[in-house]
């Protein structure tokens, strides 16, 4: 794309720095266990050593003997109010606080209310429980035997632990590909059960001013107008209406999808400010998040793919468990129950393909949010590039020029996937070039053929995806009936600078910088005078938030449209200064100048100024526009990434060598952000394929409930990524971009098993699947008896 | 229990409990907020501050160990209203995104530049892989930590 605004305006494709920086990197950001007001309490939580226990009794003597403790919250306490369970955002139910009975280790069981933070976590320690276990559901497939015991004791004639049965697609169609198929590959798939972990952990001040009615919640939230509204919803009947709710998200130190949903903790700082009114500090530990706060993915997966002989794929059929854990408490704005993972048809012109999911409930935590990706395109995309690379080897092609094959070619664009979806745009072939060139593709292969006679485990690994984000129109696309639109309210002051606000909340992801950019490359207004600002409620526009990619498909085009609709005035207010007819007047980025006479102009801060003082009879004052931007479709950004590993026989630690990204994200704002997020994302899609998983065992003791062994790749274990990019602009965002910031996330694992699988092929191995840790990969050496 | 600390160069006295984390007296007490807490096992390193010139994790000291000592966290690295070259290195090759693990990260890093001029990419690996980042994978911080230390050979500090 080719710029249209000098690097001192800094519109779209300038790399200008980023204008977060300054407070960050000198210790002022303001996260929000930085806020601290008079008077503040200290909420800590007791939560249960059982994953199913019945509650006999809390104790709470010794608790309150605890110098500094005020009082110690129960579900008895909540239930007063009818505050114990509160809704999901699908519609199912969770505990705040348990009356009855605990479904999960490490769940909320009491709140403590201290002066302090060790006073509060001495009288959490204090507080005693009695427990009578009771038997646990840990895997989701004895879940559903005849006799299991039934979880949802709560739920009236609920008999068994099934949440719901979704499909789509054409079954009787995708039947007919198979009944036809020259080759069919199947293979069991589970996507791990893992957590997003940023780096700063959930938490919130909640302060209730009993003078003034008004509740005000710091709090790490990725969506804090959905917030308020929840939560007038929830507690309207306490009296919290939602003009005197103000959700106030500050600095976030990542948020990944982690901060999107309720967590109890945030209800029980909220009921312990209203109680008290002072000020409530809840900040939970690591263990805690790890151990607590939503998961994502936990997907088993059985997959069949069809093609012709020649290697034309035909079909694609999956059937699904997806572990819930006691509530269905995921973070999916669609109206869809498994999210987007009907986008599994990938990068493939197939004719037909149907899936199944089904949804199970488990003593184990709730949740089921995205790990940096909209809602289960990992899951997807982890699917169909496992099984074409199994179909590619199966056929004894070549996985890159089966993949060619079988593209959607970019003349079938705008593209309807045998499951529905109308992809915008896509070149994937020449992504998939790019990838190949970059890395040295026929060269490598020569090296995996002389290694392997001398019986050296290399193996090279495709992944060709497609990704789905920006949700979205609001005709698939809501959250508790919210429609997924965004929105950008932008003032121009007389003198030539700006604000801007948005519905959005950056956690990490530039947002300050790359707004003003698209400000800045519509209205020629410099980028360093627009001031952005997000996550307030009381001052940001209405927006449903940051996750799934959404913030410059949405917000970032309702930027755009905002300030085309300040254009439009400030084109009437030019030719009022100039005494020209508006349409006599050409624009370009900062100026309109009289047509045939370019000397003749009049900047947009001539303009802004004549706003406020020389403004055209007839017209208001002024120069602002808010825009709500309800998406046409989706956006599609893909990529092509190959990873080169090379296996320890010895130990069977897989080393990476090298991988290559090529990703293709349409017009971009700022190269320097979007490579940042691409690494960022390619270290998420490492940290799953190689280290990350949680597990439990057979009574339900979480194993990876801590730094300890839940590992979060270092900067030793992270390859130097190697980057690269294709353009293909979005046709219908306004600014033809498509979002980036999880593009890598989901398409990076696959790539990584894909080249395991390939360093193992000719063993007899045709999937691992994720973590793929040393001792797995030791034991399927010595299986196959390459060691001892 | 009295104690005493010097943190960037100001002196400091505070009456705590034995208990208290260093963590905790330099972030609740002393309202030096830069310096953050992002786990519980000494993994992370999001709490990294300088105690006598060498980079330890805040969270796992007592604030009592850490008396007539001197301390330096994040907000000390700017100097008479002159950035560090790593803040700068930090800026100029994207090295942050949400900034939680950067102060962390730069202390680490000003320790370890303090004793190698000219270390490889590889060094620099080694060296912050007690600071966990999310965001950036880490490919932006070694070119910031390179940015600087290129900086500070010249003469930058």
């Amino acid at each position: 794309m080719a710029l249209r605004t000098s690097p001192e305006v800094g519109g779209m494709g300038h790399s200008i720095k980023r204008k977060e920086d300054p407070r960050f990197i000198r210790g002022k950001g303001t996260y929000v266990d930085d806020v601290e007001l008079p008077g503040m309490l200290y909420l800590d939580i007791v939560r249960s050593p059982h994953a199913h226990a019945k509650i006999k009794t809390i104790d709470i003597a010794k608790a309150m003997a605890v110098p500094g403790v005020l009082a110690v919250i129960t579900g008895q306490d909540l239930a007063k109010y009818n505050l114990h369970w509160m809704p999901t955002l699908m519609s199912d139910t969770q505990m705040v606080l348990p009356v009855e009975k605990v479904m999960y280790q490490a769940q909320e069981v009491a709140g403590v209310l201290a002066t302090s933070r060790y006073a509060a976590a001495d009288g959490m320690a204090a507080v005693e429980v009695e427990y009578e276990p009771l038997p646990v559901v840990v895997d989701p497939k004895k879940a559903l035997l005849p006799g299991a015991p039934v979880l949802r004791t709560d739920k009236k004639d609920k008999k068994d632990n099934h949440i719901w049965h979704w499909e789509w697609g054409d079954k009787a169609a995708t039947d007919r590909t198979f009944a036809e198929a020259g080759v069919t590959v199947k293979q069991d798939i589970y996507i791990p059960r893992i957590h997003v972990s940023s780096i700063e952990t959930c938490g919130c001040v909640a302060h209730f001013d009993k003078v003034n009615d008004k509740l005000t919640v710091w709090m790490t939230t990725q969506a804090p107008h959905a917030i308020r509204t929840v939560f007038a919803l929830v507690a309207g009947h306490v009296g919290l209406a939602e003009h005197k709710i103000r959700i106030i998200s500050p600095d976030i130190g990542g948020g990944f999808g982690g901060k999107v949903p309720v967590y109890p903790g945030y209800v029980i700082a909220v009921a312990a400010s209203v109680l008290t009114g002072k000020p409530v500090k809840w900040i939970e530990d690591r263990m805690e998040n790890l151990q607590a706060d939503s998961f994502a993915r936990d997907y088993h997966i059985t997959a069949e793919l069809a093609a012709k002989k020649d290697g034309t794929l035909t079909g694609l059929r999956i059937k699904t468990l997806a572990d819930h854990g006691y509530t269905d408490a995921a973070a999916n704005p669609s109206k869809f129950p498994a999210g987007l993972f009907h986008v599994c048809t990938g990068s493939y012109d197939l004719k037909a393909a149907h899936v199944e999911v089904d949804g199970v409930y488990t003593n184990k935590p709730p949740g089921g949010i995205a790990y940096r990706c909209s809602f289960r395109v990992t899951e997807a995309v982890h699917t169909i590039e496992r099984m074409v690379d199994l179909m590619a080897h199966q056929l004894g092609m070549d996985a890159a020029e089966f993949r060619m094959k079988n593209f959607v070619k970019p003349e079938q664009f705008p593209y309807r996937s045998a499951l529905g979806w109308e992809y915008d745009s896509g070149n994937y072939g020449a992504a998939l070039q790019k990838a190949m060139d970059r890395v040295g593709y026929a060269e490598l292969k020569r090296e995996q053929a002389e290694k392997r006679k001398r019986g050296e485990l290399m193996g090279i690994g495709i992944s060709s995806f497609t990704e789905i984000v920006g949700a979205g129109p609001s005709k698939h696309f809501d959250i508790l009936g919210l429609k997924m639109f965004d929105s950008c309210e932008i003032r121009i002051h007389p003198t030539g600078k700006a604000i801007a606000r948005f519905g959005t909340k950056s956690q990490g992801q530039g947002h300050e910088t790359t707004y003003a950019q698209i400000l800045a490359e519509e209205l020629g207004i410099p980028a360093k005078d627009i001031q952005v600002e997000e996550g307030d409620t009381d001052t940001a526009p209405y927006g449903l938030g940051t996750y799934a990619s959404r913030s410059t498909p949405v917000a970032g085009a309702a930027a755009a449209m905002a300030a085309r609709k300040i254009q439009d005035k400030a084109r009437k207010i030019a030719a009022h200064l100039l005494e020209a007819a508006p349409e006599d007047l050409v624009w370009e980025p900062g100026k309109f100048s009289v047509k045939g006479a370019p000397d003749t102009f009049k900047t947009i801060q001539d303009i802004a100024f004549a706003a406020y003082t020389n403004h055209p009879q007839g017209m208001e004052a002024g120069l602002e526009a808010v825009s709500y931007y309800d998406p046409p479709n989706l956006t599609y950004p893909f990529g092509s990434y190959i990873a080169v590993v090379d296996i320890d026989k010895g130990t069977g630690e897989v080393k990476i060598r090298r991988f290559v990204a090529v990703d293709d994200c349409g017009n971009i704002i700022n190269p320097m952000i979007v490579e940042g997020q691409i690494h960022g994302g390619l270290t998420m899609g490492l940290a799953p394929a190689l280290y990350e998983e949680i597990t439990y065992d057979e009574i339900g003791n979480i194993q990876g409930g801590s730094f300890i062994d839940y590992l979060v790749p270092t900067a030793v274990e992270t390859p130097n990524w190697e980057t690269d990019k294709t353009c293909t602009p979005s046709p219908h965002h306004p600014l033809g971009a498509k979002g980036v910031g999880e593009s890598a996330t989901v398409g990076a694992p696959v790539a990584i098993a894909n080249a395991v699988v390939d360093a193992l092929w000719h063993l007899g191995v045709r999937h691992v699947d994720i973590p793929i840790t040393p001792p797995k990969i030791w034991r399927l050496l010595r299986d196959k008896g390459v060691n001892e | 229990m009295q104690v005493q600390v010097s943190i960037n160069g100001e002196k400091h006295q505070a009456d705590v409990e034995p208990r208290l984390l260093l963590v905790h007296l330099i972030r609740d007490v002393l309202r030096l907020t830069g310096t953050h807490i992002g786990c519980d096992t000494t993994h992370c390193g999001a709490c990294t501050v300088l105690l006598d010139g060498r980079a330890v994790k805040s969270c796992t000291m007592f604030a009592v160990q850490a008396r007539g000592k001197e301390i330096m966290t994040v907000e000390g690295l700017e100097k008479d209203g002159k950035l560090h070259p790593l803040q700068e290195g930090f800026m100029a090759e994207h090295g942050l995104q949400c900034g939680y693990c950067t102060p962390g990260m730069l202390m680490t890093s000003y320790a370890f530049l303090g004793k190698h001029k000219a270390p490889s990419d590889d060094d620099i690996r080694r060296a912050i892989s007690g600071n966990l980042c999310r965001c950036t994978g880490y490919v932006n911080i070694v070119k910031a930590v390179q940015h600087a230390a290129a900086k500070m050979r010249n003469g930058g500090a």
